[in-house]
């Protein structure tokens, strides 16, 4: 990949949770348009990586560097990079005071300072491409976990970001609303978005990731191609947890 | 194809029974409410009773036999209540010593708060754009009314007393106290140390301290420390302090909304790109407020009794007013139970109607049942 179009690059990151070493010397560069996946066992540390890339997580040592800008102390720098950065999270999320529409306008209306009407008509849009557009007048609280996820995802697409993160979002869902989520984001990967999804979901890795990683106590053990991930696994750890995730 | 349907629709609707008639309307609220079970029936027989005993006479005595006209105590002869004073006192429990003949001016400011009020607790009301800008500068309208002012006879707050004397300290409470309490709740929450030191302190000192102590040190120990010739004036400073002895428990029942709401919440409005404030305002106090109101009506409700509380200053509030006419030597030992009543009755009606609009507001804000 060419250098040039990494839109995130992480460079001997470190984090601690007090003194838990949490994240260990991460190194990761991300190209536009590429779409990675990222696995491992609890407590790998793998949602804390993409949630210091939006700065939910503050690191201590080492450089993310988001679409340019490098998130520090500098909370202009933090806002442009969230501005660019959209989450989806495992419990949705939704702000269970605002009816769908409301949610998805928000923030167009308060960040993007977008006219009401313009805003709506864009959040519309985003609903139709996760196909729930029927559903924009009810609150949060009367739609199915995979309705609300979808929902979360059509809100965070409205502020039209340049990278998607995703804190597995199947996770929290029945096994028939799994893969209605999951259609929504291999529509999304086919549209060219680039996205870090946290998740175990192995099938939907294998269609759409261009890189795997696999996380282990805070480290990447292993970084590759959905292929080479699957048939050729290079370290022990890594052939573990496959089998222990692929025997059912 | 289209057979089958109707037949599974028949089927269907076959399916479906009315509830058993005695399960529900009157006589299912009756069943279930009241004679489910012996002890309930009991309970209901009991109360029954009770009922019996003590509305009749209190019937009788308040009104069948009860004396209504009369100008001084002497002419209260049945055994039933005496009434006579209404006649010649009513504006007095009411206006305290208003001017007379600026009443209207008193009548005014609360005829203007219905709309004002209007505009802020209900949606949906048309020009609600003039309507909130008429609410906000209310509290302004409403002061230059009472006090006096752009071509009005000026009125001293000496002479405010009665019930309009409790309404208005009340509602100045309550208008500002919402407000400081938010803020302080969310200073306590604070991740600058300084802004959290001052706003626990600030709470835990108000709200250790009795308010009638407070209010004494309003009076008395404020004074010590203006310059010689600035004063403030008396109602004021009682005002300041019953809203700040609000604000300190205000801020205690919203603090315990904000903890409520789920860290998600935040997440996903920093994530979304919301900086603080309006996460805060956007996302996070419409739920925490909302989860708030039973606490947040349980202190209007307090803060609106404790305006009794100007008795310490010297203004005769509507308790004040029923005093003095028991001691005035024309009615002494005739009206104390009346007069007591008539104060009673009028913080009921303003205290009961805050907690069923409460119950209103609850119930229309509810998002998952809709």
């Amino acid at each position: 990949m060419n250098e040039n179009s990494a839109v995130i690059e992480i460079s001997d990151l470190n984090k601690w949770f007090g003194n838990f070493h949490v994240l260990r010397d991460i190194n990761l560069s991300v190209s536009q348009g590429e779409r990675i996946v990222i696995c491992g066992p609890s407590g790998s540390g793998k949602s804390t990586l993409i949630r210091c890339i939006n700065r939910l997580e503050e690191h201590q040592e080492g450089r993310i560097v988001v679409d340019g800008n490098e998130l520090t102390h500098d909370l202009k720098n933090i806002d442009a990079v969230r501005r660019e950065v959209g989450m989806v999270f495992q419990s949705f999320n939704l702000f269970p005071h605002l009816n769908v529409l409301e949610n998805c306008t928000l923030a167009l209306i308060w960040v993007r300072k977008m006219p009401k009407l313009e805003a709506e008509n864009l959040a519309m849009e985003y609903l139709h491409r996760v196909k729930i557009p029927e559903q924009a007048q009810k609150f949060p609280g009367q739609l199915s976990g995979g309705q609300q996820q979808r929902v979360a995802i059509a809100r965070s697409l409205c502020m039209r970001p340049k990278i998607m993160l995703f804190d597995e979002p199947t996770s929290a869902l029945d096994p028939e609303m799994i893969k209605e989520v999951l259609d929504v984001m291999v529509d999304l990967a086919e549209t060219g978005m680039t996205m870090l999804v946290v998740t175990h979901e192995m099938g939907f890795a294998s269609q759409v990731a261009d890189q795997i990683i696999f996380m282990d106590e805070g480290l990447i053990v292993e970084q590759n191609t959905p292929e080479e991930f699957f048939n050729n696994p290079k370290s022990d750890r890594t052939k573990l947890f496959l089998s222990q995730i692929l025997s059912h | 194809m289209t057979i089958d349907n109707n037949s599974n629709n028949d089927k269907a609707n076959q399916n479906i029974k009315p509830p058993p008639a005695n399960t529900v309307g009157i006589i299912g609220w009756i069943r279930k409410n009241l004679l489910g079970g012996w002890v309930n029936t009991l309970l209901t027989l009991i109360s029954i009773y009770i009922l019996w005993l003590v509305l009749p006479p209190l019937f009788d005595w308040a009104l069948l036999n009860a004396d209504f006209s009369g100008s001084s105590g002497k002419e209260c002869t049945t055994n039933g209540a005496c009434w006579a004073w209404l006649d010649q006192r009513i504006n007095q429990f009411f206006y305290g010593f208003y001017p007379p003949d600026s009443y209207w001016r008193v009548n005014l400011s609360l005829i203007l708060l219905l709309p004002a009020l209007a505009y802020i607790l209900f949606e949906n009301l048309p020009y609600s754009t003039y309507g909130r800008w008429f609410a906000l500068s209310y509290p302004i309208i409403s002061a230059v009314l009472l006090l006096g002012g752009v071509g009005l006879e000026g009125v001293t707050t000496d002479k405010f007393g009665g019930f309009m004397l409790n309404l208005v300290a009340g509602l100045a409470g309550i208008i500002l106290s919402l407000p400081i309490g938010v803020v302080l709740a969310l200073g306590r929450r604070s991740k600058l140390p300084l802004i959290r030191v001052f706003s626990i302190a600030f709470i835990e000192i108000i709200r250790g301290v009795p308010l009638i102590t407070l209010l004494f040190v309003a009076v008395i120990i404020v004074q010590l420390f203006l310059p010689p010739g600035v004063s403030l004036d008396q109602l004021i400073r009682v005002m300041i302090m019953i809203t700040i002895f609000a604000s300190a428990y205000m801020a205690e029942v919203i603090r315990g909304g904000l903890q409520a709401i789920p860290n998600g919440q935040y997440e996903a409005a920093q994530a979304v790109g919301l900086g603080y404030w309006r996460s805060m305002r956007l996302v996070i106090l419409p739920q925490a407020l909302k989860i708030s109101i039973p606490g947040i009506v349980n202190t209007f409700i307090g803060l609106f009794k404790d305006t009794t509380l100007v008795i310490i200053i010297g203004l005769f509030d509507i308790l004040g007013q029923a005093r003095l006419l028991q001691t005035n030597p024309d009615w002494m030992g005739k009206v104390d139970h009346e007069t007591f009543l008539l104060a009673a009755l009028f913080f009921f009606i303003i205290c009961f109607s805050m907690s069923r609009y409460s119950i209103n507001l609850e119930k229309r804000l509810d998002t998952t049942n809709k």
